[in-house]
């Protein structure tokens, strides 16, 4: 659905935010895309909708590029920014007859089934509410217009606790196979369990792209009562520590997102390794048996 | 539904259907709620679900029919028990060195029995 490459991207001549990123996501999946603050997750939700140009390199959304904006492009993307660029100075019923002619899968009995789960007055002026009732009105007109690509930039950044509910309700009951959506956050408790696969963004590069059944193949995620050399990221905590390591014994545990993003932070290297060159964690010891079955062999003879 | 933090989600929620069958909520040949009907309820994403599918499905515990979804077995029960009683049995080896942490003798449960 989406395939980066190469894509290498500066504000100025100086402020380089991507430099030869490749990514690639798939239809059929909600993505989550995680980064610590200033490494371009915003950037690249812009330059996915063709709001921003790449300096060098390509990407391909659906067939079409991005930067051109071709109207049957643009009509299949639907891009919600964390704050909106403008004050919408009328209602989201008037904004609908606006804008839906513009997206040829507009669904306007979807608009009033999420108008009523958020509990939103569709008559009022948008600007004139609040910045947690805004995001919910343009929450139902971005899943009403039914595009394949939907790009949500902090979605929960400001919604009320009941809502944030509402939200994940309304996210897994409209994806479907057909459709990608990749949110883009920081608030991963209000997500996880929603979000799979994980993208983690770094400075220039992807840590990680991978789904939750990869990442718990390879990592494990757990409470021990003693620290070991092998941890890769763990936090005191009563009884023990919460950690992060090797999942050596192929035991698929549940993750948790934030000790996820910190073990990356903390070993970019080797996430690089485990996941996007696809290296296994046992290799260096399989290369060890192996030699030893070798040896033995050889001792045989 | 609340999720523990010890288990991955789609065997929690494989674990939830096998309850609704020993508990006679989910009869043989019950249609279970599609991938997404349970992704929303649930809030999870509904690949999580479909792995939880696919994982009683390969139990026997539920089937696939086409255009319609997935049902219940008629040996649901034997085997969602089958699957239960395999996964309590895991988790006895860590109640086992808490008692004796504790000083709690097995004679000590029989109370409860």
């Amino acid at each position: 659905m989406i395939e980066i490459k190469d894509l290498s991207f500066r504000y100025g001549k100086h402020y380089t935010v991507f430099e030869q990123l490749n990514l690639n996501l798939k239809a059929g999946y909600i993505y989550g895309l995680l980064g610590e603050n200033g490494v371009g997750k915003t950037t690249l939700l812009r330059l996915l909708a063709g709001l921003r140009f790449p300096d060098e390199g390509n990407i391909h959304v659906m067939g079409y590029e991005p930067r051109r904006r071709q109207a049957e492009f643009l009509a299949d993307v639907y891009y919600l920014p964390e704050v909106l660029d403008h004050p919408i100075n009328i209602s989201l019923n008037e904004y609908v007859k606006l804008y839906s002619p513009f997206y040829p899968r507009f669904s306007h009995e979807q608009l009033a089934h999420y108008i009523s789960a958020f509990g939103i007055n569709p008559n009022q002026k948008i600007a004139k509410s609040s910045h947690g009732q805004q995001k919910k009105a343009m929450m139902c007109f971005a899943l009403a217009c039914n595009t394949r690509l939907l790009l949500l930039d902090e979605p929960t950044n400001g919604m009320d606790i009941p809502s944030k509910g509402i939200f994940r309700r309304l996210i897994a009951s409209i994806a479907d196979d057909d459709k990608c959506i990749l949110i883009s956050t920081h608030q991963v408790r209000d997500l996880e369990n929603l979000i799979d696969p994980i993208i983690i963004l770094e400075k220039n590069r992807i840590l990680l792209n991978n789904s939750v059944e990869e990442i718990t193949r390879k990592l494990w995620f757990g409470r021990t009562p003693q620290k070991s050399d092998k941890d890769l990221y763990r936090e005191e905590c009563v009884g023990g520590y919460n950690i992060v390591g090797y999942n050596d014994k192929q035991e698929e545990s549940k993750v948790d997102i934030e000790m996820l993003f910190n073990a990356a932070i903390e070993n970019k290297g080797l996430f690089k390794r485990l996941f996007i060159d696809g290296q296994n964690p046992e290799s260096r010891s399989d290369f060890a048996s192996e030699m030893q079955k070798r040896l033995n062999a050889e001792s045989q003879k | 539904m609340e999720f523990k933090s010890d288990k991955a989600i789609f065997e929690q929620i494989a674990e939830y259907v096998c309850e609704k069958i020993l508990q006679d909520d989910y009869k043989p040949e019950d249609r279970i709620p599609s991938v997404r009907e349970f992704g929303a309820t649930l809030m999870v994403n509904p690949n999580t679900v479909m792995r939880a599918y696919e994982h009683l499905e390969r139990n026997g515990i539920i089937y696939s029919k086409r255009g319609i979804g997935f049902l219940i077995t008629p040996e649901s029960k034997q085997k969602a028990a089958q699957l239960m009683r395999e996964d309590f049995l895991k988790s006895v080896p860590a109640f086992v060195s808490r008692m004796k942490l504790l000083g709690i003798d097995f004679k000590d449960l029989e109370q409860y029995s």
